[in-house]
């Protein structure tokens, strides 16, 4: 039955327009992955309400198209000038650096597009054939189960995501009560409101996440007064040629990258310790361990299937469950809630062409992306090179556009400001960013799930453990809240430095 | 580091006991059909100021000599934060692309020391093209003031 519909996707996903706007959101992609302050989440979000008068299907490709762009344009950075774009491209930039550093350069780059397309189509594939059997499960879901699976989705990044469990849990309390802020839809009540006439409306998601990691991002890049040295590098066909026939040798990396991306990736935030994961166990079974971080190809080709496998599955929970695996995954979902879709198991069965439309355009736009940058490359790089003093204004006035359009409100331009603020404080408190901006996506589903529960149960917490569905996943979230307590001193032992901050490329 | 952690945290119990304190006049409790609107706002606020008082805890036992932003770090990003601020400003009384406009021009020439013709090329393309993508072809409006008025939009 799967293939039959994922037939009909490609029918949608082929059509001559959808085509052009997979083209279209690649390139805007790139040049967004490629640009500082700007990644996938807030390109998708500062996109988004030019999407709205589009039907839902053209516009889920755009954006997914957008999303492909910006993990390959993160690589380029990495690449060729030693910043990680996204966070997930830090572990990139240990052997992707130097091997630009010594002339080899375009054989880092075909490596890092090669290893992401066969990340994401791994990924891919396995959405392919898991997502309706799950979507299959999650329609018998009821409100106890589904406020379960909101709980394991935060606290897998409390107990998964590194860092300081205690920062991770502010930020997703942060992240519920902006969203409870405004009009209660269930009683009528106006709360957190205290009077004043604009808080009414609450806050949006999409000016929180251009706020946070757009406006953020560009405060934390001038502070390290950036100057790009970025090294040039050329791609011909010829060294693309030779890159891939050194690349099969490599395969039980790809194999094992793509598996620890997939397995991370549909659980939030997974890409960036996919990444590092994955950068660990290639050395770890290397037969030149000590090759790594001085150049060694297969340094690059770890994290980046990693990274894009774990891209690739984030989407999976999204449109299976409704509950976002990234960031730029919240952003749309929360697109799909605009669109007038319900997201969740339901799709599936009412609006087959949509999702699978989605799903066949996750392997054209991937055949699409990874053709355009790497015959593109030189073209993305050069946008580095344009000087610092004109970017910084260029993408404030691009996310004030994008802030502004989401209501037609020029509070949301304030907003955006104050966020961008918090974003720049949060990130050197070490205070993770992407719990926050899911929790204020789900914020109103969660609190839904949560109310209607509790009138299943006439009030007790209980139900939420004694269904044997909810009851396991609940369990498990509570192990994972659990996790920093039960063992924080062994974690700190082992690791030996900070673990990896989920979302913040600016570790030091 | 510390301090910054310290205030931070403050801040946010503050920011926690005013949703407690909003939420208690809503009503935490069971109303006729459900939990009360301050319930779900109400338990949020109270994790997040035993959260926040245990980072505060934790933040005693941070390093104090490492600041939170040295001077040369700051000096940036406030030549960023307030020109940014100003721009927000200046969209209340010119619109979006005047501010645009003047915010691009003024932060090419005062922080990256551009000649007068680079910073008026681009001052004026990139708003002109801004107008073009978003009020013509995806017909987005932005915020506009005397001067797209004197021109008829």
């Amino acid at each position: 039955m799967g293939w039959e519909n994922l037939l009909l996707g490609f029918q949608v996903a082929l059509q001559p327009n959808n085509l052009a706007l997979a083209v279209l959101g690649i390139t805007l992609g790139t040049i967004i992955g490629v640009l500082p302050g700007l990644g996938g989440a807030n390109g998708v979000a500062i996109l988004l309400p030019l999407t709205f008068s589009m039907n839902p299907t053209s516009a889920i490709i755009l954006l997914t198209s957008l999303y492909w762009g910006a993990l390959f344009g993160g690589a380029i950075t990495s690449i060729l000038f030693n910043i990680p774009g996204e966070p997930w491209s830090v572990a990139t930039t240990f052997d992707g650096y130097p091997m630009a550093r010594q002339g080899r350069g375009g054989e880092a780059l075909t490596a890092a597009f090669t290893s992401s397309f066969v990340g994401a189509l791994f990924s891919v594939v396995l959405i392919t054939l898991f997502a309706p059997l799950l979507a299959e499960i999650a329609l018998k879901f009821g409100p106890p189960e589904f406020f379960a699976i909101q709980l394991l989705t935060f606290s897998s990044f409390i107990g998964l995501g590194g860092g300081n469990p205690i920062k991770s849990l502010v930020s997703i309390l942060i992240g519920f009560i902006l969203a409870s802020a405004g009009l209660d839809i269930v009683t009528g009540q106006l709360r957190l409101t205290f009077g004043i006439t604009e808080l009414m409306k609450g806050f949006d998601f999409i000016v929180a996440v251009i706020g946070l990691f757009g406006i953020g991002e560009i405060l934390l890049s001038v502070e390290e007064g950036l100057s790009f040295r970025g090294i040039s590098a050329h791609i011909n066909p010829k060294v693309v040629w030779q890159t891939w026939k050194t690349l099969p040798r490599y395969y039980r990396t790809f194999i094992r990258s793509a598996f620890i991306g997939f397995w991370m990736g549909f659980k939030p935030g997974g890409a960036t310790p996919a990444s590092f994961m994955s950068y660990a166990f290639a050395k770890r079974f290397s037969k030149n361990p000590e090759g790594f971080g001085k150049g060694e190809l297969e340094g690059v080709v770890a994290p980046e299937t990693a990274a894009h496998a774990a891209g690739g599955a984030s989407l999976l929970p999204m449109i299976t469950l409704g509950i976002p695996g990234s960031p730029t995954a919240a952003v749309m979902l929360g697109g799909l809630i605009i669109w007038g879709l319900q997201p969740g198991p339901m799709l599936f069965r009412e609006k087959p062409d949509f999702v699978w439309g989605l799903i066949a355009s996750m392997y054209t736009g991937n055949v699409i992306g990874v053709a355009m940058v790497l015959a593109f490359v030189p073209l993305f790089a050069a946008i580095l090179r344009i000087p610092f003093p004109i970017l910084t204004p260029v993408i404030v006035a691009i996310c004030a556009v994008g802030s502004y359009a989401v209501h037609d409100s020029m509070v949301d331009i304030w907003y955006m400001l104050l966020f961008g603020v918090v974003g720049y404080v949060f990130k050197k408190l070490d205070y993770p960013l992407a719990p926050l901006v899911l929790a204020l996506v789900l914020g109103d589903l969660a609190e839904n799930a949560l109310r209607q529960s509790l009138i299943m149960s006439q009030g007790s917490l209980l139900i939420l453990f004694e269904r044997p569905i909810s009851g396991v996943i609940s369990a498990v979230a509570l192990l994972f809240f659990a996790l920093p307590i039960i063992n924080p001193y062994v974690r700190r032992a082992r690791a030996g430095k900070p673990p990896v901050e989920v979302a913040t490329p600016h570790d030091e | 580091m510390r301090t910054a952690d310290l205030t931070t945290a403050l801040i946010l119990v503050a920011g926690g006991l005013l949703v407690v304190w909003d939420s208690l006049r809503l009503g935490v409790g069971w109303g006729t059909d459900g939990p009360q609107s301050g319930f779900f706002p109400f338990w949020l606020a109270v994790f997040l100021v035993g959260a926040c008082a245990v980072i505060a805890w934790q933040a005693r036992a941070r390093a104090r000599d490492v600041p939170f932003v040295t001077r040369e770090q700051l000096r940036p990003v406030l030549a960023t934060l307030l020109p940014a601020t100003g721009f927000v400003v200046l969209i209340q009384f010119v619109g979006l692309y005047v501010a645009t406009a003047i915010f691009t021009g003024v932060y090419m020439r005062w922080i990256g020391r551009y000649g007068w013709v680079p910073v008026i090329l681009i001052g004026v393309l990139f708003p002109v093209l801004t107008f073009v993508v978003f009020e013509k072809w995806f017909l987005v409006p932005m915020p506009k003031g005397p001067l797209e008025a004197w021109l008829g939009y």
